[in-house]
């Protein structure tokens, strides 16, 4: 095991069937050996593990034999059984880190094999106890551990998408509160679930837009010999079209499936399409007659009306100033048949043909309206063209309520909004209040160009980081109060009630502490204050950070403490929290001098988040004994 | 602020101005001192609107006594709001400084459809339908019947109206046309009546230009103005199009079926009230011996479109006997009709002087020239008299008739050309006899008779001695102003190569050529990529648009396009391009980004600003030159060539550099934005056509970007946009002031006010620019020349 190499005495089986040909099993990180006993036999077996998709094995306790079956990427099984369920379990823990050592290099593993399932609890547990065991044995520590706890969050790769640096943060903070038994097992994982659950839901909440790129836009395709053509559609697709054609989403919901079937339906919109699409003057006239024939087909080369409903009460809406429909009105040069017609700087226009054909330009004006208006459909709702439709239509009845009155606010937003537009932008003081120029190549340049002044002053009076002090007595303090109250009694308060220079100078007296900071960091503006301290302090800082974080967690979790459990993990964590509190301090007080400013004010959100969770926790015992005590007292 | 300019104190609604606003302001006052007509090019995003608002109203301001009024067209009704929008800005501005005192009424002025508010009219799709479901309830006739029958319709807005009577006013202030129908709405009173009414009272006046130059509605709506009106066309750089338009008529083969139409079922109105009301006709016909003049007082709601001609001097005459009789007219208006359909049935084009045709009108028809002259009054008489209230019917029988005046009253200027087909299709056989203007100065002549001023404006008005000459007039001031820049904010390029290095242009042998189609995509695609926010591409033509969108939709460009950028597109229905326009803005707002594929010489070329986030790029493919085998193109070029000595060739390239120049100058807003050009022709490096560009874009244009291939503008490009996002003053170094305020106005002393910015800070500028920007380009050539080595 400490070379990485193991050999079990197994027998060979093609399947579970078969008796099996005896023999030795050599298993190494990178490949597995089969020798078998009789030299004679053709059954062997040299390969490499990469080529191995998956493994199971024979549950313990279960009465059939211990059996391990491992598949490679072919779909060829081999299965050994051994003689004993220990010597399963060590092979067993082999093959699991091959594996997750190969695993580690890309391969479609684990996708084909199991999609998206996340393991259950079942399997968690059970690896969860693997980890244990792993960990029991300890040899080569944290080199053996980290590839087990890789290889299984890379299984369960779908509920921890989790970074490399991240997972060791995490195999530290499992190594210290596990095995210090301030946590279970069980308790240690159920929060990380928990967490990683909302970071889900989180995502979803976000609707993503719409791609600029036409989807309904795909050509037919043709398998070259045959007349006939081949339209994909995607539940993607059918949103598209949905959207942008109103009146076949209309036609969907009236006609599928109590008139025709999904398939039918679309089968008619893509022919309809087609013959749009075509261009000889035949397919025209062959798309005409067709409609005439087919009541369905027609609906889709007709104009649509929802459509043209919805163009008529935009174009009431539209900004004034773009409004080139309103110039109809006024253009009595343009009266049919007057001005010029053939100057050629008109163009001219085909007649129109009796069905309604949308030109490109038509369909792109309207797609590129459609994706700006954005979608209500999530994502998760475009599993089949039947949701789509209905939530289409839902989302469709919620606006059309609401569309009176927002019309209306958005003209008078616009009113307002071209009033301002209209204004020239430079010749005169810009409304905005004035903005420092950012400039993202030296963020210190912020603070120096907001309070340049501020800092040369202050930095000339005192050095480095210290805090600027102005000692006042008591005395001067009050008579200055008592000045500006009886200033206020006899002028009243003035509008602005500070003026803007000395709201300035107390801003930057406050922000002094940051941007001296800043400042003093040195030239590279990379820097983080953290990195300014030494690599141990840091470390352990942050160090500190993520534990308390990670039992803060637990403890807030735990509320309100309804079982005895709850009430002993709450105790537990108490422990660990005092325990943290006190190393913080001894921290703090073991620093240097000139960096222990900067050290306490990182350690102080710290300590103060841990002020608060003790001061709960005292306040909820208290009221506890309280109520234990008067029931007590009730009882006695 | 506020400042003196001779005897006039300005009140300027900003704190800054630019010393070329400052400039144009001096100018214009010279001309209205001096009450004469004026010729102003100033570039686009200078502020040319507001200065000329500060400048006329503070005029006014100054000088109590003869309070002028301010006429100012615009092309558009879009135009007319931003207008009305900046001069509420002001009025604001002048009300707080100078108190109630400086109070105007400023009023949008449209037509029925766009100041309606009864909802049952609005119905109507069009113009002229709104028009008539007007009439039909405003009309005295109909009034007067539900008086006595109260199931009759009538505009319970009108009612009101009229009820109020001279107590219906609007209370001083700038209405835009929402204002006005928001105040109609809340007062009951009909808008469109109300603002008719107050365009006599109004200190200013925003209409489109046909108002003034269209007779057909000049008569009606601006047949009252004062003299000393100070009357403004902006962009005016296609007001000779719109002159000639206006006085052009053309009949097909439905005008004439549709007016013989019209004309029987006025001879059966004509039998039922002879049958039932005689006296009707009799008084028409008194009437109409007694002269025209007379018969002007209708009442107000009754008047519709006026004469197509003159009318001044028609309405001293009166109407020959031939037609005073309604049956008379009727017949007349047969033979005409007869007389029309055997010309129109041509299989050659035939081309004919006015004089001719009404000669042969004389011969064939027996209709003499005073006769026709009289067609279009005799007919509006005769339909107020038989109460037709659904005008929208009639339009074919009023298309022969303004054809018949026209052609009576002018035998200079014009010509008639009748053509079998489109040569463009020559296989749909589609006959169409044109009256064709070809002498803009006809319609517009009356303008500057009447008005003391007359200013005409535009970002692109060069070359600016030809604009006098076409329109016939004497500038007191013609004057074209450069932009002074506090930095380069503008980067003109001429692209004449793809990015295979092979030259693109859209030249008839060219244009289709795939590998032209290829670069121009290629280059969309580069600069979708690299610029923020809005591009604007503008074509040729329409076709030439949707030819060049299929390529590139088969060819997966636009595929490519599209995912850097939403796509919009002009088309011609302009619903789904005003839709368009208002999606783009708003992509362009929300940081997705967006490309506006347009027309040059379409609506949304005349008059959209792609200013700002809007359009930090416009793309010219190609030169946008008229379809020169246009018979009345080739007719117009002759008149041109003969009157004004304007050769052909330099009139089309004239023609098309400013509809280019017009297309690329809506990039820019104030000296604060900043955009990029492309000319994507190779013949825009030739010096004859770049020279027609106005000045402003050519003393941007360097000698470096004149003959660019896609690689090379691209990185021009990129280094341009680098430039522009860097803070800069917005006041201009202390030697070359972009920006003055009140202090740098009054420091100036009297004498050099005018003349003292743009002599050489210009060039210095261009020059040290030059000098930065080509040295990297350079070695970018040399080291692509040791590639290829």
């Amino acid at each position: 095991m400490a070379s990485g190499q193991v050999s079990k005495r197994v027998k060979f089986k093609s399947s579970v069937k078969d008796p099996g040909t005896p023999g030795r099993l050599f298993l190494t990180l990178e490949r597995l050996m089969f020798k078998p006993n009789s030299p004679n036999s053709a059954t062997k077996l040299n390969m490499e593990f990469k080529f191995i998709k998956n493994h199971r094995y024979t549950k313990e306790g279960s009465n059939k034999a211990p059996m391990l079956n491992l598949t490679s990427s072919q779909g060829v099984s081999y299965i050994f059984e051994f003689e004993s369920y220990d010597d399963l379990q060590v092979c067993k823990e082999c093959v699991g880190k091959a594996l997750s050592k190969t695993g580690e290099t890309p391969k479609p593993v684990d996708t084909s094999e199991v999609p998206s399932e996340q393991p259950s609890t079942e399997e968690l547990l059970s690896r969860m106890n693997m980890l244990r065991e792993n960990r029991a044995w300890k040899d080569d520590g944290k080199r053996v551990q980290k590839p087990m706890l890789l290889y299984f969050l890379k299984k369960s790769k779908k509920v921890l998408d989790i970074s490399d640096f991240f997972l060791y943060e995490l195999q530290k903070l499992h190594k210290r509160f596990v095995r210090d038994g301030i946590l279970t097992e069980a308790e240690f994982w159920a929060t990380r679930k928990k967490l990683l659950g909302a970071n889900s839901s989180k995502k979803s909440k976000q609707r993503t837009g719409l791609k600029s790129v036409m989807l309904s836009d795909t050509k037919p395709s043709t398998d070259g010999r045959t007349n006939k053509v081949t339209f994909t559609l995607t539940p993607e697709i059918v949103r598209e079209i949905f959207a942008e054609k109103p009146a076949v989403h209309q036609a969907y919901m009236e006609l599928v499936p109590k008139k025709m079937s999904e398939r039918d339906f679309w089968s008619k919109y893509c022919r309809a399409e087609y013959l749009q699409h075509a261009k000889s003057a035949n397919a025209a006239a062959a798309a005409e007659a067709e409609a005439a024939e087919d009541e369905e087909l027609a609906l889709f080369l007709k104009p649509d009306n929802l459509l043209a409903k919805e163009t008529k009460r935009k174009i009431k809406c539209v900004d004034p100033t773009l409004d080139l429909e309103a110039d109809e009105g006024d253009d009595y040069t343009h009266l049919p048949d007057h001005g010029i017609v053939r100057d050629g700087s008109k163009e001219i226009t085909e007649s129109q043909r009796q069905l309604h054909i949308r030109t490109l330009s038509q369909e792109l004006n309207r797609h590129a309206a459609v994706v700006l208006q954005g979608t209500p459909i999530d994502e998760e709702q475009l599993k089949d063209t039947q949701t789509v439709a209905e939530a289409l239509n839902q989302s469709k009845h919620g606006q059309d309520t609401s569309n009176e009155e927002a019309d209306m606010n958005a003209n008078q937003d616009r009113l307002s909004r071209i009033s301002k537009m209209m204004e020239i932008d430079d010749l005169q003081a810009s409304s905005d209040l004035p903005l420092a120029p950012l400039s993202i190549k030296d963020p210190r340049d912020y603070f120096d160009s907001q309070q340049a002044s501020a800092l040369k002053t202050s930095r000339d009076t005192s050095i480095g980081t210290d805090p600027v002090k102005r000692n006042l007595s008591a005395g001067e303090s009050y008579a200055s109060l008592r000045d500006s109250i009886s200033l206020i009694k006899t002028t009243g308060l003035v509008d602005p009630i500070i003026t803007p220079e000395v709201a300035v100078k107390v801003l930057s007296v406050l922000t002094h502490n940051i941007s001296s900071t800043k400042y003093d960091l040195g030239k590279n503006p990379g820097l983080s204050v953290l990195d300014t301290l030494p690599n141990t302090i840091k470390e352990e800082l942050l160090y500190h950070w993520t534990s308390l974080q990670e039992l803060l967690r637990h403890y807030w979790s735990s509320y309100p403490i309804t079982t005895t459990y709850l009430y002993t993990k709450v105790s537990r964590l108490k422990d660990a929290m005092s325990k943290i509190d006190s190393q913080l301090q001894e921290l703090k007080e073991s620093v240097l001098s000139d960096l222990r400013h900067q050290v306490t004010l990182l350690i102080r959100p710290m300590q103060q988040a841990l002020e608060a969770a003790m001061q709960h926790y005292d306040a909820e015992m208290q009221k506890r004994s309280a109520r234990s005590a008067e029931r007590s007292n009730g009882y006695t | 602020m506020k400042f003196p300019i001779e005897d006039v104190t300005v009140y300027f609604p900003y704190d800054h101005i630019y010393p070329e606003q400052y400039s144009y302001m001096v100018e214009l006052k010279r001309a209205l001192d001096a009450k004469g007509h004026c010729l102003l090019e100033m570039p686009t995003g200078t502020g040319k609107t507001i200065a000329l608002l500060s400048l006329i109203t503070s005029y006014t301001l100054s000088k109590p006594q003869g309070a002028i009024k301010l006429i100012y067209c615009t092309r558009t009704v879009h135009e007319m709001e931003k207008t009305l929008a900046e001069l509420k800005l002001l009025h604001d501005y002048q009300v707080k400084h100078l108190g109630p005192a400086a109070k105007i009424l400023a009023i949008g002025l449209s037509s029925r459809k766009n100041l309606c508010v009864n909802r049952a009219v609005l119905e109507s799709a069009n113009r002229d339908s709104v028009d008539a479901a007007c009439r039909r309830r405003t009309a005295s006739w109909v009034r007067a019947l539900a008086a006595e029958n109260p199931d009759v319709e009538t505009c319970e807005f009108y009612e009101n109206y009229e009820r109020a009577a001279s107590g219906a006013v609007l209370p001083p202030g700038v209405y835009t046309l929402q204002d006005l129908r928001a105040f109609g709405k809340e007062k009951g009173w009909c808008p469109y009546f109300l603002a008719r009414h107050m365009v006599q009272l109004a200190n200013v006046v925003v209409y489109s230009y046909q108002y003034l130059l269209d007779p057909k509605v000049a008569g009606i709506i601006s047949k009252e103005m004062q003299k000393e009106s100070v009357v403004v066309f902006d962009e005016a750089h296609n007001i000779d199009n719109v002159c000639i338009e206006a006085l052009s008529v053309s009949v097909r083969r439905q005008t004439l079926d549709g007016a013989s139409r019209n004309i029987s079922s006025m001879e059966q109105e004509i039998k039922r009230f002879k049958a039932t009301d005689a006296n009707r006709l009799r008084d028409e016909y008194k009437r109409l011996v007694n002269g025209l003049a007379l018969s002007g007082n209708l009442a107000d709601s009754d008047s519709w479109l006026s004469n197509p001609a003159l009318p001044d001097d028609i309405l001293k005459e009166a109407v020959p006997g031939n037609i005073r009789r309604a049956e008379h007219f009727l017949h007349v208006l047969r033979r005409l009709l007869q007389y029309l359909t055997v010309r129109l049935d041509t299989e050659n084009v035939e081309k004919e002087s006015p004089i001719s045709f009404v000669a042969s009108i004389n011969n064939q028809a027996g209709i003499d020239q005073k006769t026709l002259k009289f067609c279009y009054d005799r007919l509006h008489s005769l339909m107020l008299t038989l109460e037709i209230t659904d005008t929208s019917e009639f339009l074919h029988v009023q298309t022969i008739c303004d054809f018949a005046t026209l052609v009576g009253t002018y035998s200079r200027g014009f010509s008639i050309i009748i053509e079998p087909f489109d040569e463009r299709m020559p296989h749909i056989p589609d006959p169409v006899l044109q009256l064709s203007c070809h002498d803009a100065s006809l319609a517009i002549k009356p303008v500057f008779d009447r008005f003391q001023s007359v200013v005409i404006t535009s970002g692109t008005l060069s070359p600016i001695d030809l604009y006098p000459r076409l329109l016939n007039f004497h500038p007191v001031v013609s004057r074209s102003f450069k932009m002074s820049l506090t930095r380069d904010c503008i980067c003109p390029m001429v692209l004449t190569r793809g990015s295979d290095q092979l030259p693109v242009s859209t030249k008839f042998d060219m244009r289709s050529d795939p590998g032209v189609v290829r670069n121009y995509g290629k280059l969309l695609v580069e600069m979708v990529s690299i610029v923020p926010d809005g591009i604007v591409c503008f074509f040729v033509s329409y076709s030439y648009m949707d030819g060049i969108i299929n390529t590139w939709n088969e060819s997966g460009i636009l595929k490519e396009i599209m995912q850097h950028k939403l796509v919009f597109i002009e088309t011609q229905d302009v619903v789904e391009t005003t839709l368009a326009l208002d999606n783009y803005r708003r992509a362009c707002d929300c940081g997705r980004g967006a490309v506006f594929f347009s027309v040059a010489r379409g609506k949304v070329a005349e008059g959209i600003d792609f200013d700002r986030h809007y359009g930090r790029l416009v793309i010219m493919f190609g030169v946008p030159f008229q379809y020169t085998l246009s018979k009345i193109l080739l007719a117009r070029l002759e008149y041109l060539r003969d009157t004004f000595q304007i050769k052909e060739g330099d009139f089309l390239t004239f023609d098309a550099l400013r509809q280019a120049a017009q297309c690329v100058g809506r990039v820019i807003r104030s000296k604060a934005d900043y955009g990029m050009m492309i000319f994507a022709d190779k013949r825009y490096s030739r010096h004859d056509k770049r020279s027609k560009l106005p000045g402003w874009i050519l003393s941007h244009l360097r000698d470096a970007h004149l003959n660019l291939s896609t690689d090379m503008a691209l990185h021009i490009a990129r280094e341009f946009l680098r430039k522009m996002a860097q803070p800069y003053d917005k006041t201009g170094s202390s030697n070359k002031k972009t920006l003055l305020s009140q202090e740098d106005l009054e420091k100036m002393g009297d004498s050099s006010r005018d003349e003292m910015f743009f002599t050489h800070h210009l060039e210095l500028a261009q020059k040290s620019a030059v000098g930065d920007v080509r040295t990297p380009f350079m070695l970018d050539l040399k080291a692509s020349f040791q590639v290829n080595l």
